[in-house]
């Protein structure tokens, strides 16, 4: 939105202008305006689709049966209960795993680590944002999963813990770089009060760095659990893919099946215009909803954290 | 910058061009093909489609997996000429294709065993049609319970849309009894493809699993399956789907929209004769009657 108005002010400069360079800019500042508008365009479009194909399914399938327990599509169990909690047990063990392990590196890297290391850390992190999600799946399905089946006991290692750890891993480079910008943003005037008070640097870190950058924390969770929560490809085959009610604490590290694997597993191969086939717009549009609901959250932790200034 | 409006729009146009031109399409001099569904039969076709077009150099074939129900979808939609399936079509899809204009006609192409397979660590050795329906449906839940070391049953599935999954279900779970109401159990793990499904029979002795014959690598173990208790147990080859002592095999569709004539018949015919002798390499069983 800020292109626009940029070339606005240029345009509206000397008044001197060749008509031609005028002209010129008119034709650019549209085309400018026309494809920034066109991307708001498509996102209502593509949200306006996602509402066409799966509100049939609301009306076809009673609620009770929508959340029923029992996910057997093709013969016309359309219970969504273990897809939901199937993918949010898996989003918040992993956020549990990542949480600490990314805040910890994350003041690694901006408070303790020497300049050289940050020089070189920094870059290792961001490089691991980039690993294909196929081949951590591939990784998890061959490497983790035997480890977790041996190590646990569990009959089979592919789990919602198994899957847990890969999504954690994916989610740990957005965690690290969003917590480090926050601690980053933390005044120095704050830090040197800490250590004039007598605090050591540790104490410091984290009684007033981390408290400080905490609102900046929390959208780094946000938005690690929306990359989390929207994962399909590792997800799918690490976790097993059975659809079963996530009950007790053993469920942990008992296969589960989330709502991104069902849509992927299943749209390929659903007849057009079917129950079933509205039914998995039906679960995108859940999921569109839980992904919003996370997504409104972080922004208005980022939000809070304007307003306050002070603490920033 | 005027510069940089004149190239954005000089490749726009030029995209737009590029684009109306490949659409109304010069005369094209080859024969051209579609072939789509079944990741059962993928492989199969594939060898087809590429032995042919080594036959008959002006024939391009293009083949694709994505499951049986794709390709019907795309038959019906008219998309393609072949459509690969491991099950025949539903009541509900031959339907909607008279309602797009076109009668589905099925060819029987190969047949196929589905092979129950475990991990070589596993003792057992053979089962019976009963019980590896109760442990699929999940009455049976540790190998103890079929003479097996005392372990959990992890049970594997292909996904619940491949035409494998349908088979198994009708003909295993529910005895092939067409008003049964036998169901997999939720805790059976449903694998995106074959692959999944080797790679966790490989490394997990808890593990049993089912997929076409083509697909069993040898790293897997094949239980040897009997229709009841009494025997025999039979281990899935081409000479006990033929002489039907091996319980689940099923036959392998290629469907076409209407009667097919021209390249399309020329195809199915060469396929269904002298195409025959690639199937036994690959793991499938040959139609009989075809002189292999």
């Amino acid at each position: 939105m800020s292109n626009p108005s940029t070339v606005k002010t240029r345009a509206s400069g000397p008044t001197r202008l060749r008509r031609r360079t005028r002209v010129s800019e008119f034709a650019l500042e549209t085309l400018i305006r026309v494809l920034g508008f066109s991307t708001i365009g498509f996102v209502l479009l593509i949200f306006l689709f996602l509402l066409r194909e799966g509100l049939p399914a609301f009306f076809q399938v009673s609620p009770a049966a929508l959340f029923s327990t029992h996910w057997y599509p093709t013969y016309g169990f359309f219970g969504t209960l273990p897809l939901i909690l199937g993918s949010l047990l898996v989003t918040l063990l992993a956020i549990v795993i990542a949480l600490p392990l990314g805040v910890a590196t994350a003041v690694f890297v901006r408070e303790v680590a020497p300049q050289w290391t940050r020089e070189i850390l920094k870059p290792v992190i961001e490089v691991l944002a980039g690993v294909p999600s196929v081949v951590l799946g591939f990784f998890g399905m061959t490497f983790v999963a035997p480890l977790v089946r041996e190590v646990l006991g569990a009959p089979t290692g592919l789990t919602a813990f198994s899957g847990a750890l890969i999504l954690a891993y994916m989610a740990l480079p957005t965690i690290i770089t969003v917590a480090e910008d926050a601690l980053d943003s933390v005044p120095r005037s704050l830090r040197d009060a800490g250590l004039a008070m007598g605090a050591t640097r540790w104490q410091t870190i984290w009684r007033v760095v981390v408290p400080g950058a905490r609102s900046g924390i929390l959208t780094a969770v946000m938005l690690g659990m929306g990359r989390a929560i929207g994962e399909t490809m590792a997800v799918m085959m690490v976790t097993g893919n059975a659809a079963v009610m996530p009950t007790s604490l053993v469920s942990l590290f008992r296969p589960i099946r989330t709502m991104t694997a069902t849509i992927a597993a299943e749209m390929g191969e659903v007849a057009r215009g079917s129950t079933h086939y509205h039914m998995l717009f039906g679960i995108g549009i859940i999921l569109f909803i839980l992904t919003f609901l996370i997504n409104l959250a972080a922004a208005s932790a980022i939000f809070q954290k304007k307003r306050k200034g002070g603490l920033r | 910058m005027l510069a940089v409006v004149c190239l954005s729009a000089a490749f726009i146009a030029g995209c737009a061009g590029g684009r109306s031109g490949k659409a109304t399409g010069a005369p094209q001099p080859v024969l051209s093909l579609q072939n789509t569904g079944s990741d059962t039969l993928v492989n199969l076709a594939l060898a087809w489609a590429e032995r042919y077009m080594t036959l008959r150099p002006q024939v391009r074939i293009s083949v694709t997996g994505g499951g049986s129900g794709t390709g019907i979808a795309s038959l019906i939609n008219g998309t393609i000429q072949i459509a690969n399936a491991s099950r025949e079509m539903s009541a509900e899809e031959i339907a909607q294709a008279r309602k797009n204009g076109i009668e589905p006609v099925r060819f029987t192409v190969a047949l196929d065993a589905i092979a129950v397979v475990e991990n070589p660590h596993n003792p057992v050795n053979g089962l019976t049609l009963g019980q590896i329906a109760s442990m699929y449906v999940g009455a049976v839940t540790r190998w103890s319970a079929i003479g097996g070391e005392d372990r959990p049953v992890v049970l594997l599935s292909r996904e619940s849309n491949s035409g494998t999954y349908v088979y198994f279900l009708e003909q295993v779970l529910r005895g092939g009894d067409a008003k049964g109401t036998a169901l997999f159990s939720p805790e059976t793990l449903l694998m995106p493809s074959s692959e999944g499904i080797s790679a966790e029979i490989r490394q997990n002795p808890n593990a049993i699993g089912y997929d076409g014959l083509g697909y069993v690598t040898a790293d897997q173990k094949m239980i040897a399956v009997a229709r009841t208790a009494d025997g025999p147990y039979v281990l899935p080859s081409a000479r006990t789907v033929l002489d039907k002592s091996y319980p689940i095999s099923r036959p392998l569709y290629m469907y076409t929209a209407g009667q097919p004539t021209g390249l399309v018949r020329e195809y199915l015919d060469w396929v269904r004769t002298d195409g025959q002798e690639l199937v036994t390499p690959l793991g499938f069983v040959p139609l009989a009657g075809s002189g292999q």
